[in-house]
């Protein structure tokens, strides 16, 4: 595999129907309700401008800050059979992925690349919370396989950024073992000696929290981030109690021992150099504008020590 | 007493009336009600045969929430000896809906470890209602490394509704523990046999069930969420847990077909919870049978065999 068959061509329907005008150019937080103009978002890696609120941002998003110079190969997932189970609610499944498709534009609910942060070679996955809740099914099960696969044959350090309602409950008992099949992507990394982390961001819950998302070398989130295996309202029916204020964020995580770090998404990239770097025993970054790596350079095979 | 479902309400009538007629003619010798009562009886043999010849999903789900299924700790005391129960997370408590520990299975030491649901009211809070906690996981991933320290196989039967959520459970690192123990049993390098014996509840049952071969009972199932969790979610509306039953395809002959399950243990007629001898008794048998063929195979293939199962399932679906 080289770069060339590794990018994705963008698909043209997909830039005309996206890439439309914004229809409405303010928006609102939902921290402090403060009308923000999208650009400034946008620019702030859509975190609030006046309270620091994290909003969603999606994967592509995301990877385009944080690996240099916005250059990144995705990687190829192998495609999992489509409605296994022929899953119907109200809705047809295959009809909810096709307006999820739509609306997101982006096939699935995650998306892995490889690249570099701070001249770091490293893969990276993210979960799409706009994409069906980021649920995990058979697709994201095969998403975190093939990044291990990938980290394992490149020798690089796996980054990983949850963000899902939990397991899809279209793809019913198939989506449940990919907590055992995600769960062997981790050996994987573990045997090979090489670093996983997470990085938990608003929501984490469910079966995805209880497999691959706290299995990680080092464990961070971003501030506020909801990380959970069973969500409030549940808890709140079950014991019927009130919950304490900040329950089950990121901050009482840390403060209960579940967490190494809670860091604001803008310093994330930063961190995860710091990490990196350090697990991977390279010396110490570069901080500054570097050139973006050329796109050969971005897939050379690291080796480790 | 029979406690009856409410799709066998038919059945508790004629069931009744046939004891009302015995009953009846226990106190007087002049009447001759057998031949009727028999009749009675042939009549419920036969409605029960036709209620259980096909179970609907959701039925199903009853059936193995079914409060005289046998538990767990029946198993135990039936098809183990010199069971020894160990305790203990070692960090904070002992979680009572988990049971473990060492015992010898028609004379092999081994490892068994299930939840354990009660079987009556106090018994049924003490147990948790097979709900476990973050302890009960980490009780378990202890008795799995202890297994694998000194090369003793390891027996799981699985009956939860799911882990428990509370806030205490949440605070003590739910998922973690879940995610761990799900982590020790793709590691550990000793056979691994697992029997869904009523309730596969989500998470909390991988954590259990990740095995190197995996047993239903008939009438048992294994799902990513409950009927009622997922009608609340996807059709707004809890009342519709038949459908979602339906949908999830949650069954033990579904998830055969899927591969999920690599085998399906016929229940006697009526449920297991009409006759728990004759079911444990079929449940040994499987166990036993499933421990040999895992006999004589080497820790690394052991583990290697585990990855290669669950990394390949999901290839093959159902027909429409």
């Amino acid at each position: 595999m080289n770069w060339i068959t590794n990018y994705v061509r963008p698909r043209i329907n997909s830039i005309f129907s996206r890439r439309e005008i914004p229809e409405n150019l303010w928006s609102k937080c939902d921290g402090c309700g403060t009308m923000l103009f999208h650009r400034e978002i946008s620019d702030n890696l859509n975190v609030c401008t006046n309270c620091g609120h994290h909003m969603h941002i999606t994967p592509r998003d995301r990877f385009l800050s944080l690996f240099d110079g916005g250059v990144f190969n995705e990687v190829e997932v192998p495609e999992p059979l489509a409605d296994p189970l022929h899953f119907r609610d109200q809705k047809r499944y295959p009809d909810r992925m096709k307006t999820a498709q739509k609306g997101t534009g982006e096939k699935e609910a995650m998306l892995v690349a490889t690249g570099e942060i701070g001249r770091t070679p490293i893969v990276a996955a993210a979960q799409d919370f706009s994409f069906m809740g980021g649920s995990m099914g058979m697709y994201v099960g095969n998403a975190i396989v093939a990044a291990a696969e990938e980290a394992v044959r490149l020798g690089r350090p796996l980054v990983l950024f949850s963000a899902a309602g939990g397991a899809r409950m279209q793809e019913g008992i198939l989506s449940l073992m990919q907590m055992p099949r995600t769960t062997v992507a981790v050996q994987m990394l573990k045997e090979a000696n090489l670093p996983y982390i997470v990085v938990l961001t608003h929501p984490t819950t469910g079966g995805v929290t209880a497999s691959y998302a706290m299995l990680g070398d080092v464990q961070i989130a971003e501030p506020n981030a909801l990380i959970c295996f069973a969500g409030p309202r549940v808890i709140e029916q079950t014991i019927r109690e009130k919950l304490p204020e900040g329950f089950q964020r990121a901050e009482y995580l840390l403060d209960h021992g579940m967490l190494d770090r809670v860091i604001d998404r803008r310093e994330m990239r930063k961190e995860l150099i710091t990490v990196c770097r350090m697990l991977m025993k390279m010396p110490p970054p570069t901080w500054g504008d570097l050139p973006a790596p050329g796109p050969d350079e971005a897939n050379m095979p690291q080796t480790k020590g | 007493m029979t406690h009856y479902l409410d799709f066998e309400k038919p059945l508790a009538e004629i069931e009744g009336k046939a004891e009302e007629l015995r009953a009846m003619a226990q106190g007087n010798e002049d009447m001759d009600i057998e031949d009727e009562a028999k009749a009675l009886d042939r009549k419920a043999s036969a409605l029960l045969q036709d209620l259980y010849k096909k179970l609907s999903p959701w039925r199903k789900c009853q059936v193995a929430r079914h409060p005289n299924r046998p538990h767990c700790k029946d198993y135990i005391d039936a098809l183990f000896t010199e069971y020894t129960p160990l305790a203990g997370d070692r960090n904070f408590a002992d979680d009572h809906a988990v049971m473990g520990g060492l015992a010898r299975f028609n004379d092999m030491p081994v490892v068994v470890i299930g939840h354990e649901k009660g079987n009556d009211t106090q018994s049924r809070i003490e147990r948790n209602f097979g709900m476990a906690r973050p302890e009960g996981y980490r009780k378990a991933i202890r008795l799995m490394e202890m297994a694998d320290k000194f090369g003793l196989p390891v027996v799981s039967l699985v009956d939860t509704p799911g882990a428990y959520p509370g806030k205490g459970a949440e605070e003590r690192g739910q998922s973690e523990a879940i995610a761990r123990s799900t982590e020790k049993c793709l590691q550990i390098g000793v056979p691994l046999v697992s029997v869904i014996i009523g309730e596969g509840g989500s998470g909390g049952a991988v954590a259990f069930a990740t095995a190197n071969r995996l047993a239903m009972l008939e009438h048992s199932v294994y799902s990513v969420i409950s009927p009622e969790g997922c009608a609340s979610i996807l059709w707004k509306d809890a009342e519709k847990m038949r459908e979602a039953a339906e949908a999830l395809r949650l069954t033990a002959q579904d998830l055969f077909k899927l591969g999920v399950a690599d085998r399906v243990i016929p229940e006697p007629l009526g449920g297991a919870h009409r006759d728990g001898e004759a079911t444990i008794q079929l449940v040994g048998k499987t166990i036993a049978g499933m421990l040999e063929d895992l006999s004589g195979k080497s820790g690394k293939d052991l583990v290697d065999a585990r990855r290669t199962k669950f990394l390949g399932l999901g290839s093959k679906g159902l027909a429409a």
